[in-house]
């Protein structure tokens, strides 16, 4: 039961001369077509660009926290900043992060199919993507909205002329993108996979993203309902929301969060897939406990529907309803605890190499360690009423959300950049850019805690001068992280045409996608694949001929 | 470093002075609250050098040059049952802890003085029973149990003092109620931290904890010279509310005196408790809970009386015990629409 792989020379590899990027050429071949790798990179360019536009919200954010007076800018322009800074980075960076652009190129190519279930539909996620960024960009530019992310009335209703209903069906839109592609994945996976893929047999990649699009699927209509009340109360007033009408402000808190509770499963769910491909690839091992992994997703995203009054805890709901809600998000928890162990179990007697999405996959675990952990003091009742609404929570969350899931997002982008590109990325300075990342954040968000404790409230402008100095460190953090941000984005883009020629199986990982030559043909398979063998069996892998690797040209 | 740059320098020199990593404990559940967080931390030290120890010292002892080649396992249910039930264990452990705290923080004592908060954009404007009224401030004395009664008139607003480690949510429509016992004489900083709009980071003030007997001489020094009841008295006749709730025989309204803290049919079959909100329902919205015996023919006071006129309404009909003074009143005075004339000037006024 053992194995030896070795890296394949890749002085000798040559691009193949035809694949899915030169197949067609044109605008219009890539804003009209329906195969999922190509829109997977139209979704990442998209993406990138609005990373970017919340990146610099946030970088004017911690300036501004630099001192404790408003002396950068006004209150106002402080509140619109961190407000679209959350609606950026939340809807239309993290939610469609990894599963729209990673998942939507590897998918199919996992399963064994040609293409997605619904090309067409898939394309047209992609377009309301777009339409609701150039909502929420209209929003910005006609002057920006202050309502926060959370939209919480009867502030957002009635006591704010900024574009709100310009924002919100922004969001809106955008989430019919996020469904669409939970749609289109379900289908997939269920119809899809190729003869004697099985569901065991699957990536772990796959389950999670299923899991992930469950939740996309049953959420995302929850917020849209959401939305649109608030969009009726502020121009008919229907008085839903609204406490003289006889309606119930908290209501809209139950509705929010009964999408945006998942969501954060939606958002990390993807990444989890991505950690458990990188560590087995890195350790040429398969991942330990393989159906505890994926059966740990799928109780996550159940679990994840009955835990969203846990944002509510101080906010005047039955102390009885509070016990329930907090029992069940310890038990959330425990999920995720058996994922860490089992992914650092597979480091055990592994052959383990450092490669840069190993070194994100490393960060990923220790950071969404303490995301998680410190996610246990926020569910446990009586630690969240001192806890919640300070910055010990925007810790907690940017733990979870930048430590967690931006870096499981690099991971993955630069493990499968040769699939997608055919080109490697340079290694050494893609190492200094995972590390630079590291410690930036940590320098960013560890002192957060501390203030946190302290009782620094959250989307305060100005704040006490005895919190300056973590604040200092926070501000000078975020400049770290900066940076290790803006490196990959400059070398990945040097390295579409000077990075070295991949082949097809770089890191002799075991995954089907693998298998196929880099970049892929526009079919991915020239004829159906056939699985008589597990996900992760590096032995299948050590005695698969060479000659079978499939090269056109 | 001073000779490099004195600002730098300075800075550093006042950052260790005043470095703190917990805020100070000034109330009776703090020491509470820091014992959880203290057993939070420590489990997620272990749970951190756990995950450190397992991906460094595996990373360390089965790297590529060390080990060539990897040996396939599938998995362990002892491991995996291991690893589900300890954590597990650990934060049934957390919940219960942090549960008991939570009901401790927010189930007030019996004989827990009271004080009225009302959040609006943005100032927290707080009204004790002897009539005093403070603006972003809060004057309690030690080692006595106080609990707020808050609302809001307009966004939500939280109501969050560091210090004691509590926090409640201040709601439109709706009273919360949070409690404390200070114990250490001081000033400590109030927050509203629940974003509220433009000033939402200006929504601040003083928590002032006095020794009971600075406490006697503050209140002496700072009364308006009428109580919270007062007021609410001369609302009630300013808004002629006597002319039915005057406990006569034949009157149109139900008797008010005594009846807070009773138990009360409605028309509808239910019954239901006369406490704070329910006073202030019946009077913003008469028509949610009628009472069994009378029409409902009382009007609406929805957007004529302010949260403060409320709370007033309400601590009058608390301490209403007989009817004598309402009848004198309703008998004599004849203010037909005079509401301006007899508003009353302090606090408790009446939206024009």
């Amino acid at each position: 039961m053992s194995t030896i792989v070795s890296l394949p020379d890749q002085s000798t590899a040559t691009m193949p001369k035809r694949s899915y990027l030169n197949a067609e050429y044109g605008l219009k071949s890539w804003l009209l077509t329906g195969d999922h790798k190509r829109i997977a990179i139209l979704y990442l360019i998209s993406i990138t660009f609005f990373f970017f536009i919340g990146g610099a919200m946030a970088g004017l954010i911690r300036l501004e926290l630099l001192t404790p007076q408003t002396d950068l800018m006004a209150a106002d322009t402080y509140n619109k900043l961190f407000t679209m800074h959350g609606i950026v980075m939340i809807f239309l960076f993290l939610v469609p992060s990894v599963p729209a652009t990673i998942g939507n190129f590897l998918i199919p190519i996992m399963v064994g199919a040609k293409d997605l279930a619904f090309p067409k539909i898939n394309l047209l996620s992609w377009y309301l993507y777009l339409a609701g960024g150039i909502f929420t960009l209209a929003a910005l530019i006609s002057g920006g909205v202050d309502t926060g992310w959370t939209f919480t009335t009867p502030l957002s209703t009635h006591y704010l002329n900024t574009h709100v209903i310009t924002a919100g069906l922004g969001i809106f839109v955008a989430g019919f993108s996020s469904i669409f592609t939970g749609l289109n994945f379900i289908v997939t996976i269920h119809r899809m996979r190729a003869p004697g893929m099985t569901w065991f047999r699957l990536p772990l990649f796959v389950w999670s993203h299923y899991a992930a699009s469950v939740l996309m699927v049953l959420g995302t209509p929850v917020l849209a309902i959401a939305l649109v009340l608030v969009i009726l109360e502020r121009t008919i007033g229907i008085g839903v929301f609204d406490p003289a009408k006889g309606g119930d402000p908290l209501l809209f808190q139950h509705l929010f969060w009964f999408y945006s509770h998942p969501a954060v499963y939606i958002m990390i769910l993807p990444g989890m897939g991505v950690i458990s491909e990188v560590i087995s690839t890195f350790s040429r091992k398969r991942v330990f406990g393989y159906t505890a992994v994926a059966f740990s997703s799928v109780a996550i995203a159940v679990f994840g529907f009955f835990v969203w009054e846990h944002h509510m805890f101080i906010m005047g709901v039955s102390n009885y309803s509070a016990l329930v809600f907090s029992l069940l998000t310890m038990l959330v928890a425990v999920p995720s605890a058996i994922k860490i162990f089992n992914w650092a179990a597979t480091l055990y007697k592994g052959s383990i190499t450092f490669e840069t999405p190993m070194l994100y996959a490393f960060g990923f675990m220790g950071l969404f360690t303490i995301g998680g952990l410190t996610g246990v003091f926020l569910g446990s009742l009586g630690m969240d009423i001192h806890l919640t609404e300070t910055y010990f929570i925007v810790a907690h969350f940017h733990f979870v959300m930048v430590g967690g899931m931006l870096m499981a997002f690099l991971s993955g982008v630069h493990f499968w950049w040769p699939k997608m590109t055919g080109r490697m990325y340079p290694e050494g300075l893609s190492k200094l850019a995972a590390l630079t990342t590291f410690i930036g954040f940590n320098l960013t968000f560890f002192p957060q805690f501390i203030v946190g404790y302290l009782g620094m409230p959250r989307r305060y402008a100005a704040y006490p001068p005895e919190f300056q100095v973590l604040n200092v460190l926070s501000t000078a953090g975020a400049t770290v992280l900066g940076v290790g941000y803006l490196l990959p984005m400059l070398y990945l883009t040097w390295s579409l045409k000077y990075g070295k020629i991949a082949g097809p199986n770089p890191w002799q990982a075991t995954g089907l996608e693998w298998q196929i030559q880099s970049p892929p043909l526009t079919e991915n398979f020239i004829e159906t694949p056939v699985i008589d063998y597990e996900a992760y069996d590096y032995e299948w892998l050590a005695n698969k001929t060479k000659n079978e690797v499939q090269t056109v040209g | 470093m001073h000779l490099i740059s004195p600002v730098l320098w300075q800075f550093l020199v006042n950052w260790l002075e005043h470095f703190a990593l917990f805020p100070p404990e000034a109330s009776g559940i703090a020491p509470y609250a820091d014992a959880l967080y203290f057993f939070l931390i420590l489990i997620s030290l272990v749970g951190m050098v756990l995950v450190v120890a397992l991906v460094g010292g595996l990373s360390i002892l089965y790297r590529q040059e060390k080990n060539p080649v990897a040996t396939q396992i599938e998995g362990s249910t002892l491991l995996e049952a291991t690893w589900t039930i300890i954590p597990l264990a650990l934060f049934m452990v957390t919940f219960v802890w942090g549960a008991l705290l939570y009901f401790r923080i927010y189930d007030p004592p019996a004989n827990a003085m009271n004080i009225y908060v009302v959040g609006k954009q943005w100032m927290w404007k707080a009204e004790h029973p002897g009539g005093q009224h403070e603006i972003n401030a809060l004057h309690v004395p030690t080692g006595q149990p106080v609990r707020l009664t808050m609302i809001s008139q307009d966004v939500f607003h939280s109501y969050s003092i560091p210090a004691f480690r509590v926090k409640r949510e201040v709601i439109p429509g709706r009273y919360t109620t949070v409690w404390f016992t200070p114990t250490k004489p001081g000033t400590y900083h109030l927050f509203c931290t629940q974003y509220c709009g433009t000033l939402h980071s200006q929504m601040i003030g003083e928590v002032t904890v006095l020794t009971p007997d600075d406490y006697q001489k503050w209140t002496a020094g700072s009364t308006s010279g009428m109580s919270l009841a007062q007021n609410g008295e001369r609302l009630f006749a300013s808004l002629g509310c006597a002319s039915c709730h005057n406990g006569a025989a034949d009157a149109r309204g139900p008797n008010l005196a005594a009846s807070y803290a009773g138990r009360v049919q409605l028309s509808n079959g239910s019954s239901a408790t006369v406490d704070d909100a329910f006073l202030r329902d019946a009077i913003l919205n008469p028509t949610m809970h009628t009472m069994a015996g009378y029409a409902p023919i009382m009007p609406t006071y929805q957007g004529q009386i302010s949260e403060e006129g409320l709370i007033d309404l309400v601590e009058y009909i608390k301490q209403l015990n007989t009817n004598y003074r309402v009848q004198q009143t309703a008998n004599t005075t004849q203010v037909p629409s005079g509401v301006q004339q007899t508003a009353p000037a302090a606090s408790g006024m009446v939206k024009p």
